[in-house]
């Protein structure tokens, strides 16, 4: 039996990397981390998955009360204002989430990034798989909102996934900065809980962007990269007649020349950090 | 037991008939065609399974530790202070598929490093890492768990980034965690194991991994006296399945039962490569050259006589703190008298052990040739014995007693000490030789 064992040839050796060791085992690995952790949370936890659905829906509650009955921004800008708004924070709470669970991801996971060899990125990108499957339990919540509120279905819904995929290699692209920058400084942590803060009020989630007003104000809006995003699923989606689309609120294409460079310039720079940090993590924690 | 170890013999040999690998480096491979130490080792022509050529890895230790953004933008140079620490310099040495392969050094001499290297979670600064076909590393008495998933899930992570499939993983999950006997407590979150608990999972997910090269990193030191059999019956079984395994322990005896050759890491450099046993008592030399206690002669002067010296020697002569088992303990000790002496003077030893308790009483007399000619003061002596060495190994301490009838009365405890060392372990403190013979009768029919 002993004869029979192949003699497998030697390879080199290249060390820890962000990626490398085969992608089916990057997404196996990928799969199973978020499925777990999903399971964990919800699983491990009395009201389960519940939470998922609690903190956005009362976070949606109060603001709903706020802006409806003490500020009056929606109101007339926006058909379905509830809707609309119940959408943006669910959209949002998927990238707050999967960026501040990021933040301290690799470093948490500790135990097994000093003892093991696999291609570190999986970890920060779990981050954002989980969350995603949060968010497809919180969007059936969405639908039956957007249903109860009238909005006819059409054929640009079939456009959402497009916004979503955008939405999902952002986060990742963060997340992955975010992690590694944490390994070093700690205080990524409590500058991203201030920076997230400010995104959520530099996105019309809470207001419609025509509720601005101003042309330049919108053209500033729209800098933003999820500006661009949640514009684009309230048209595809809630298809109302009264609101612009990304390009239209950015005054032409040439407007979203910024969203788009700090959009892959995010995402660039999480995935070159990330990989340059990568084989020394370990060192590091 | 004999069965097991037939059976390695057989699959050492069959591995020496394999085929070298074709793309195999010469200068390596020169310092391999020494015979192998132990019978059933993979012969100098087993294709190599772990090549290492001039490996350098240095840690930078800032001096003062900077984590936060403020602290560097308050102060951007001062965050560039740092000590080089250089764990490995230059390590090249090679194992060949089928062997128990020994790491032994001190703590700080790298032999984690190594093996962090050799895992792929460090990265090297120089040198090249080969190994041929799958690898699964225990390391730090682990294989990497997530606290806060239960035995289970983290069964199946592990066996996923050990290279296998999903599937593969849940087929042998049972037997994981069979192999561990910790069917009680799958479910359990693991940061609620003991200890003792998760090693055993640790080393039940590596064996499961069925990898071609094993990593294991002091696994032998904890676990209960069930679970120590329990390895030593894997290394038995995985030396028989022809696997290579790298072995780093503090564990002589493991060393010397187990590899078929061991490598001595000393500051970051290979000390010596080759027979498991010599590696051994490389290694407790060099661990016992260092931190020597200084015992003093402070109370060493009185009553006419002052002892200037007591130190232990080697067969050379040299000035030792350990001494291998068996071999002779000389002992030279230098005395001065201060005044002028007539009758004879005793210098007496006793030997001990560490919580005093007197083994073995030896000395010698100076008596002045002519009793009208007393030794003049300041006449100095050097008194060299030799001692027959039966010790069980251990640390071990001289008192020197100085005494003649002319009053000097000298007496100092643990005036020297010295450690026995050996790769036999032996309880008790004396270890002569012991022979039995062992008739037996078949009962009458």
């Amino acid at each position: 039996m002993t004869t029979e064992r192949r003699t497998a040839e030697l390879r080199e050796v290249q060390g820890p990397s962000a990626l490398g060791g085969g992608s089916r085992r990057f997404f196996d690995l990928l799969w199973l981390i978020s499925v777990t952790e999903f399971k964990r949370v919800y699983f491990g936890t009395v009201l389960g998955y519940l939470w998922s659905l609690i903190r956005p829906l009362l976070l949606f509650s109060v603001l709903l009360l706020v802006f409806t009955q003490v500020f009056r921004v929606g109101g007339d800008k926006v058909e379905h204002y509830p809707v609309f708004l119940l959408m943006g924070i669910v959209l949002y709470t998927f990238f707050s989430e999967a960026t501040s669970n990021a933040v301290t991801s690799v470093v948490s996971q500790e135990g097994v990034v000093r003892k093991t060899q696999f291609p570190r990125a999986v970890i920060p990108l779990a981050t954002s798989v989980t969350a995603m499957f949060n968010l497809l339990l919180n969007l059936i919540i969405v639908l039956v909102f957007i249903l109860a509120f009238g909005v006819t279905p059409a054929w640009s819904w079939l456009l959402f996934p497009v916004a979503l995929a955008f939405l999902f290699v952002g986060a990742a692209g963060v997340s992955m900065a975010l992690s590694a920058l944490y390994v070093r400084f700690r205080d990524t942590a409590i500058i991203w809980v201030v920076l997230a803060q400010v995104l959520l009020y530099l996105t019309p989630i809470l207001y419609p962007v025509n509720a601005l007003g101003e042309e330049t104000k919108e053209r500033l809006l729209m800098c933003n990269p999820l500006s661009v995003i949640f514009e684009q699923v309230r048209v595809w989606v809630l298809h109302e007649a009264a609101a612009p689309t990304a390009v239209e609120a950015a005054g032409g294409w040439l407007g979203l020349v910024p969203a788009a460079v700090i959009f892959f310039g995010t995402i660039g720079f999480g995935a070159w950090y990330f990989n340059r940090e990568a084989p020394r993590i370990a060192e590091a924690l | 037991m004999p069965s097991r170890l037939d059976s390695a013999l057989a699959c050492g040999v069959a591995h020496g008939d394999l085929p070298s690998s074709p793309g195999a480096n010469m200068s390596v491979d020169e310092e391999l065609t020494t015979q192998p130490a132990v019978p059933g080792a993979p012969g100098p022509d087993a294709p190599p399974a772990i090549r290492v050529e001039d490996l350098h890895k240095s840690f930078r230790i800032p001096t003062q530790r900077v984590d936060s953004l403020k602290e560097r933008a308050v102060h951007p140079f001062a965050a560039r202070e740092y000590r080089e620490l250089q764990a490995l310099d230059g390590v090249s040495f090679e194992i060949r598929q089928g062997e128990f392969f020994g790491i032994v050094g001190r703590n700080g001499s790298g032999k984690s490093t190594l093996l962090k290297l050799l895992a792929s979670i460090y990265r090297a600064d120089s040198g090249r890492i080969q190994i041929a076909g799958r690898l699964a590393p225990f390391i730090e008495l682990g294989v990497g768990f997530n606290q806060e998933l239960t035995a289970r899930e983290n069964v199946v992570l592990n066996g996923v980034m050990m290279g296998l499939t999903p599937k593969e993983v849940r087929e042998r999950q049972d037997a994981v965690i069979d192999f561990a006997e910790l069917h009680d407590f799958a479910d359990l979150k693991i940061k609620n194991y003991s200890s003792g608990m998760l090693v055993r999972l640790a080393f039940s997910v590596m064996l499961q991994a069925d990898a071609d090269v094993l990593l294991i990193d002091e696994v032998l030191a904890v676990g209960d006296a069930s679970f120590q059999q329990k390895c030593a019956d894997a290394f038995h079984q995985m030396k028989a399945e022809g696997k290579t395994i790298v072995l780093v322990t503090h564990d002589m005896a493991a060393v010397e039962q187990y590899c078929h050759r061991a490598m001595l890491l000393a500051d970051g450099n290979v000390q010596f490569i080759g027979d498991p046993a010599e590696a051994g008592r490389d290694y407790l030399k060099l661990n016992f050259e260092a931190g020597l206690p200084q015992i003093g002669l402070t109370e060493a002067e009185a009553d006419g006589a002052r002892l200037l010296d007591c130190s232990i020697l080697d067969s050379a002569g040299a000035e030792v703190a350990n001494i291998e088992s068996r071999e002779d303990i000389r002992v030279r000790v230098e005395l001065e008298l201060l005044r002028e002496t007539a009758s004879a003077v005793h210098v007496g030893f006793v030997l001990a052990t560490a919580d005093g308790l007197g083994l073995l009483e030896f000395g010698e007399h100076l008596r002045p040739e002519d009793q009208q000619r007393p030794y003049p003061a300041g006449s100095r002596f050097t008194l060299q014995g030799r001692v027959e060495n039966r010790l069980a190994p251990g640390r071990y301490f001289l008192n020197c007693g100085v005494t003649s009838a002319a009053g000097i009365s000298i007496y100092v405890e643990q005036i020297s000490t010295f450690v026995v060392f050996g790769t036999t372990k032996t309880g008790g403190v004396i270890a002569p030789e012991v022979e039995f013979q062992v008739e037996s009768e078949e009962p009458a029919a």
